[in-house]
């Protein structure tokens, strides 16, 4: 449904979009997942013909995105970053508005719109003007108006970002819904997000894709790394000199050191039992240990090792 | 055409929907009023001239008012990227903002009726003037609002683009004037006379509608509203 080949955009020395190359089909959730600035809204401006590319080609629905640009736009339903609408229009005059230029006909436009103030829950707020609206609101006045044509693809962008927990579970939610049946490009920078609704996870830094999987499959590709984080009662100097003398620890860091207590995450290549060694090891040293836990590897860690800088973590609602 | 009707009818509404439609009808009037009658009793003179001299200059200052949030909003707030993602053409957008503004000048063009209505009942004004002088109203004012609507494209701050809009219209508005004229060097004299926006409003005003005059400003707007187009389309440029 969506082709994108070796698809870069400059602007002026920086590369937003450095060579993307990726197909999505029909009935797939398509992450997008990156730090901020990664390159993710160049992306989707691209495909939804805002702008366009300096080199490669990007087709949607078998429509080139530069040449038919027109076409595509028909076959897509867009809300970008923070949902930028009318502020000044009645809820009801902006749907009809996005209605009458997506070509709806007079005698469908007031149940299309019926239907999207249905599924997105805007039943409340059809009296109020935009600018009265809460973000969560707009956000869900956003989506309906991507969906009014009833579009073979969605794509959105950080469609949950300012909203609070419980208004994110209802985009979530509806996101999934929506998923059943159309396809959906939905980007994030907030890890949880990305894994909770969508069946396959582009992963994109600096530009570059760097990373192509279902999230388990990337999870996969995590493992082959063992991570144990220990608390030790020591002297600094005493037990780093000592864990730099074993040999199965690719890797360690001290994470926490108030008074006598240490604390390390170490990892070390699988099938080393690292849990049981470092357990051994403490014991043969004569500390006392007050911590040992074993970390269980997760997307984070691909995004972690692929981008080189922490996934936003702010949802503790989980 | 559907699509330049959507966007005009959502443009004229939120006109009438902000303050502004009212603000810059009530102050238009108020001050072409006053700027009228301040001379009108002294002269003694049932006509209108002196209104329709003035009108280059409140143009001026009024006209970029009027499109200087037409493209300027939608780049602030981002509804830009919705509209233009939207299956529509970017000139139908220009066209149809276009003549959302247009119709606010005709609108508050109509109100100033009161005013020959006024100098009628007072005396018996030479009509040709006054039909010319709407006319040519009509006209320039669609000139000074196509550039406005440019300058609107070029930046998302509307009092950048209030600014810009004037110092483009002024530079056309002067390169007409005997001012320039006279300092200028010979050869760009006929170019600058022909370019200038007032120049031909004065013609107008004599109450005889030249088709050059006509072609002038309609080419001035098809100019500037091109160059809104090309302005827009310069996102994709690669």
């Amino acid at each position: 449904m969506i082709q994108v080949k070796n698809l870069t955009k400059r602007y002026g020395a920086t590369v937003a979009v450095n060579d993307v190359s990726f197909d999505a089909k029909a009935g797939e959730v398509l992450g997008f997942l990156g730090p901020n600035g990664a390159g993710k809204t160049t992306t989707m401006r691209i495909l939804t013909c805002y702008l366009s590319a300096d080199a490669g080609t990007a087709k949607v629905a078998g429509y080139d995105v530069f040449e038919e640009s027109i076409e595509v736009r028909k076959q897509i339903g867009y809300l970008p970053e923070s949902a930028p609408l009318y502020t000044d229009m009645g809820v009801l005059d902006y749907l009809n508005f996005i209605a009458q230029i997506r070509n709806i006909p007079k005698s469908q436009r007031k149940e299309r719109i019926r239907e999207v103030i249905d599924i997105c829950g805007l039943e409340k707020v059809i009296q109020k003007d935009v600018g009265e609206l809460s973000k969560g609101y707009r956000q869900r006045l956003g989506l309906s108006q991507a969906l009014i044509h009833a579009p073979s693809i969605l794509i959105l962008d950080e469609a949950t970002s300012g909203l609070d927990p419980s208004q994110i579970i209802e985009i979530r939610n509806l996101i999934k819904e929506i998923g059943k049946e159309k396809m959906i490009i939905f980007s994030s920078h907030i890890l949880p997000e990305v894994s909770a609704t969508c069946s396959r996870i582009l992963i994109i830094n600096e530009g570059r894709l760097v990373a192509n999987g279902t999230p388990e499959e990337l999870a996969g590709r995590a493992k082959g790394q063992e991570v144990v984080h220990i608390s030790i009662r020591g002297h600094r100097e005493e037990i780093e000199a000592k864990l730099n003398d074993l040999s199965f620890v690719s890797d360690y860091k001290c994470v926490k050191s108030d008074d006598a207590i240490l604390g390390y995450r170490i990892s070390s290549q699988q099938g080393n039992n690292a849990a049981e060694e470092i357990f051994q090891f403490v014991v043969d040293n004569h500390w006392s240990l007050s911590e040992l836990r074993q970390e269980t590897v997760s997307l984070e860690d691909v995004f972690l090792q692929l981008t080189g800088s922490e996934p936003a973590d702010n949802l503790s609602n989980e | 055409m559907n699509n330049i009707a959507a966007i005009f009818k959502k443009e004229f509404r939120s006109y009438f929907n902000s303050p502004i439609a009212y603000i810059f009808i009530t102050f238009f009037l108020g001050i072409s009023a006053w700027f009228f009658f301040r001379s009108f009793f002294l002269v003694n003179q049932a006509e209108l001239r002196g209104y329709f001299a003035l009108m280059p200059w409140l143009f001026l200052l009024f006209i970029p008012a009027v499109t200087m949030k037409l493209w300027a909003e939608e780049k602030k707030i981002g509804t830009v990227e919705i509209l233009m993602t939207l299956p529509i053409k970017d000139y139908e957008v220009v066209i149809g903002k276009y003549l959302a503004s247009f119709a606010l000048l005709a609108v508050t063009v109509i109100f100033s009726f009161s005013l020959p209505l006024t100098v009628a009942y007072l005396g018996d004004p030479d009509s040709g003037p006054i039909v010319g002088g709407y006319i040519g109203l009509i006209l320039m004012g669609g000139a000074y609002l196509s550039i406005g609507l440019l300058a609107s494209t070029l930046t998302e701050n509307q009092i950048i683009a209030f600014i810009l809009g004037i110092v483009m219209s002024f530079v056309l508005l002067i390169i007409g004037e005997d001012i320039v004229l006279f300092n200028a060097p010979n050869w760009v004299v006929p170019i600058f006379s022909y370019l200038g926006l007032g120049a031909h409003f004065s013609s107008i005003l004599r109450g005889v509608i030249d088709s050059r005059d006509l072609i002038y400003y309609l080419s001035v707007i098809g100019f500037f509203l091109y160059l809104s187009v090309l302005s827009l389309e310069s996102r994709k440029w690669r």
